[in-house]
């Protein structure tokens, strides 16, 4: 397989804590890779890579911060371990992309929009159901998404084999309060944070329908138990 | 079975989404091949979504926290062990339960691997992985429990040789590709279970069960996982390649572990084969049945509890197909016992009547 080699802008673009900043947020040495490909090679995603995973490292390395944030590959990585499992020099690669994920979050960059939306999709279903409602997410993100009718014809099979919850299923307990002030609290948190990262795209996944749910939540966790009343502050 | 049941192995049990809904015959079949071998499962009290890969993908330590409070809920059971059947499940909580551990130090920094090459000024201000798991929980987090996949269960707390010895009506004659996933053995020093790159445990359950395991070399390649939704066009093009492999190994069906890979090959089968048609290949009807379905069956379980009907293709014409060919088999085998036996006798009869034509062919080499 050819595979290209991007333009590089060392003298313009380099961000020389960069790297380190991976480093600390992964726990990884990214120091250690030495471009050996292992982890390109054995990778399912490959053909669907603007930059192979090896070059996603070696831009690390560099510095080059915005070319690695901006990729569609690190949206891409669907966290399967091959590179993880298979790195000669034990760097939790899917780690490091899960982490430049983040960033790129953060930097306000989604490149492939879809999969941010079905990630955001998933965790605001969670967030307002304490499980994830399948029925739901898939209604949500049909909408959201703008192909409506891709997974229509899913559904006659489903409902005839009676795989498709119409009504969620949700924990029996306080668990569903739980979950949504942990999402509360990490939206707080966030926030809290912003100053050094911008949140804004996490914030959008859960709060509106976080904050459409935080009234009743509150009654909630206020009628069952006490630990989690923090929520309602 | 009643004998299997005074193994008294009890577990918590972590059902997850998924098996409240698009793979509730995974759920069940899980169930009813733990009782049928005298494993107990205690359902985790109001469980909550273990965070799965998009928590992840958007935080480490909301991921944490998700599954975390599921482990704090485990430990209500009085069991420190928790089985799930799904392996996204089985690695959230395990990756929860590994960064909580590996940060167990009242007062630590955050524990990094890196060099000094990678230092960060800031690394040793960083808050550990724990304390920002607590701040969301809002509660101390736990360390007891640890998740294990009912797939480990059954090969190292039951044994495979327990199951062979439970199986009724074993599966002779059906040719079953086993198909691990990504994840469930990946990666090795967190999943600690079989091997990352060959795993058997697939193979022994079903070889158990009496099926022909076929030598299937992507085992462990990824189906396409959650990007069905996002990006169909890359899960058709993974999973299409996973059946092209499977129906060149000769199997009846693919045997599977994970909820995400069932739905993508068998729900999702139509778009799959649409791809594959669109690309000049061939489309496959080949069953993609939960392995605890197949076991199930093996064990000689009513079917109405291991949810057949759920499948959305049929598993019974390859049932049905493997038998015929067992049978095949075994007339053809018994008439060339015949035949030689019908051999061996014209052989007897015929001393002195002088060499038959072609009689030579029949005879071993002198």
């Amino acid at each position: 397989m050819h595979i290209p080699t991007p333009p590089l802008d060392l003298e313009h673009a380099r961000d020389a804590s960069f790297q380190a900043a991976v480093a600390s947020e992964s726990g990884q040495c990214l120091a250690s890779c030495y471009q050996c490909g292992m982890c390109t090679a054995g990778c399912a995603y490959t053909p669907d890579y603007d930059v192979p995973v090896h070059q996603v490292m070696r831009l690390v390395q560099l510095g080059l911060r915005e070319q690695v944030l901006s990729c569609r590959a690190i949206w891409l990585c669907a966290s399967c371990q091959a590179c993880t499992t298979r790195c000669p020099n034990n760097i939790d690669v899917a780690r490091v992309m899960d982490v430049l994920r983040h960033m790129a979050r953060r930097a306000g960059h989604a490149p492939e929009a879809n999969v941010k939306t079905f990630a955001d999709s998933f965790l605001a279903s969670v967030a307002r159901h304490g499980r994830v409602f399948e029925a739901g997410l898939a209604a949500v993100f049909a909408i959201k998404s703008g192909r409506p009718m891709q997974d229509a014809g899913l559904g006659l099979p489903m409902l005839t084999r009676g795989k498709l919850a119409l009504i969620p299923h949700e924990p029996t307990g306080n668990g569903k309060a739980e979950v949504a002030a942990i999402f509360a609290r990490f939206n707080r948190f966030a926030d809290q944070g912003a100053g050094r990262h911008s949140h804004d795209d996490v914030q959008r996944s859960g709060t509106p329908k976080a904050s459409a749910n935080t009234p009743k939540a509150r009654s909630d966790t206020a009628k069952d138990s006490a630990p989690t009343t923090e929520d309602g502050q | 079975m009643s004998d299997a049941t005074t193994t008294n192995l009890t577990l918590a049990y972590y059902p997850g989404c998924s098996q409240t809904g698009t793979a509730a015959e995974y759920d069940r079949s899980s169930r009813a091949c733990c009782a049928a071998l005298g494993v107990g499962l205690v359902d985790v009290p109001d469980w909550s979504c273990c965070g799965s890969t998009p928590a992840h993908t958007v935080d480490h330590h909301l991921a944490g926290a998700l599954a975390a409070r599921n482990l704090i809920q485990a430990e209500l059971t009085g069991h420190d062990r928790v089985a799930t059947p799904c392996p996204s499940c089985l690695a959230a909580l395990r990756t929860a339960s590994h960064h909580l551990a590996e940060d167990s130090h009242p007062n630590g920094a955050a524990q990094n691997n890196a060099s000094p090459g990678d230092a960060d000024p800031n690394s040793r201000t960083r808050p550990s992985f724990r304390s920002q798991v607590e701040r969301l929980l809002d509660r101390p987090a736990p360390l007891r429990s640890v998740a294990v996949s009912v797939l480990q269960v059954l090969v190292e707390d039951v044994g495979v040789e327990a199951i062979a010895a439970a199986v009724k009506h074993p599966l002779t004659g059906l040719r079953v590709a086993p198909y691990y996933g990504c994840i469930m053995n990946r990666p090795p020093g967190l999943m600690a279970f079989d091997d990352p790159e060959n795993p058997t445990a697939l193979d022994r359950v079903l070889t158990a069960c009496g099926a022909t395991v076929v030598d299937f070399p992507f085992k462990t390649e990824c189906c396409g996982a959650a990007f069905a939704m996002p990006r169909l066009d890359i899960m058709q093009r993974l999973s299409a390649r996973l059946l092209d492999m499977a129906a060149s190994c000769g199997a009846d069906a693919i045997a599977v572990a994970c909820p995400l890979c069932q739905m993508n090959l068998d729900l999702r089968r139509g778009q799959v084969n649409a791809f594959s048609l669109g690309q000049g290949g061939i489309g496959h009807a080949m069953p993609v049945p939960y392995f605890t379905q197949l076991l199930g069956l093996a064990l000689g379980l009513p079917e109405s509890g291991l949810g057949l009907d759920k499948l959305v293709l049929d598993l019974r014409p390859a049932l049905a197909a493997a038998a015929e060919r067992t049978a095949e088999a075994q007339k053809l085998s018994a008439q060339a016992a015949q035949a030689q036996k019908s051999a061996k006798a014209n052989g007897k009869n015929g001393t002195g009547h002088g060499p038959k034509p072609g009689c030579k062919e029949n005879t071993p080499c002198a």
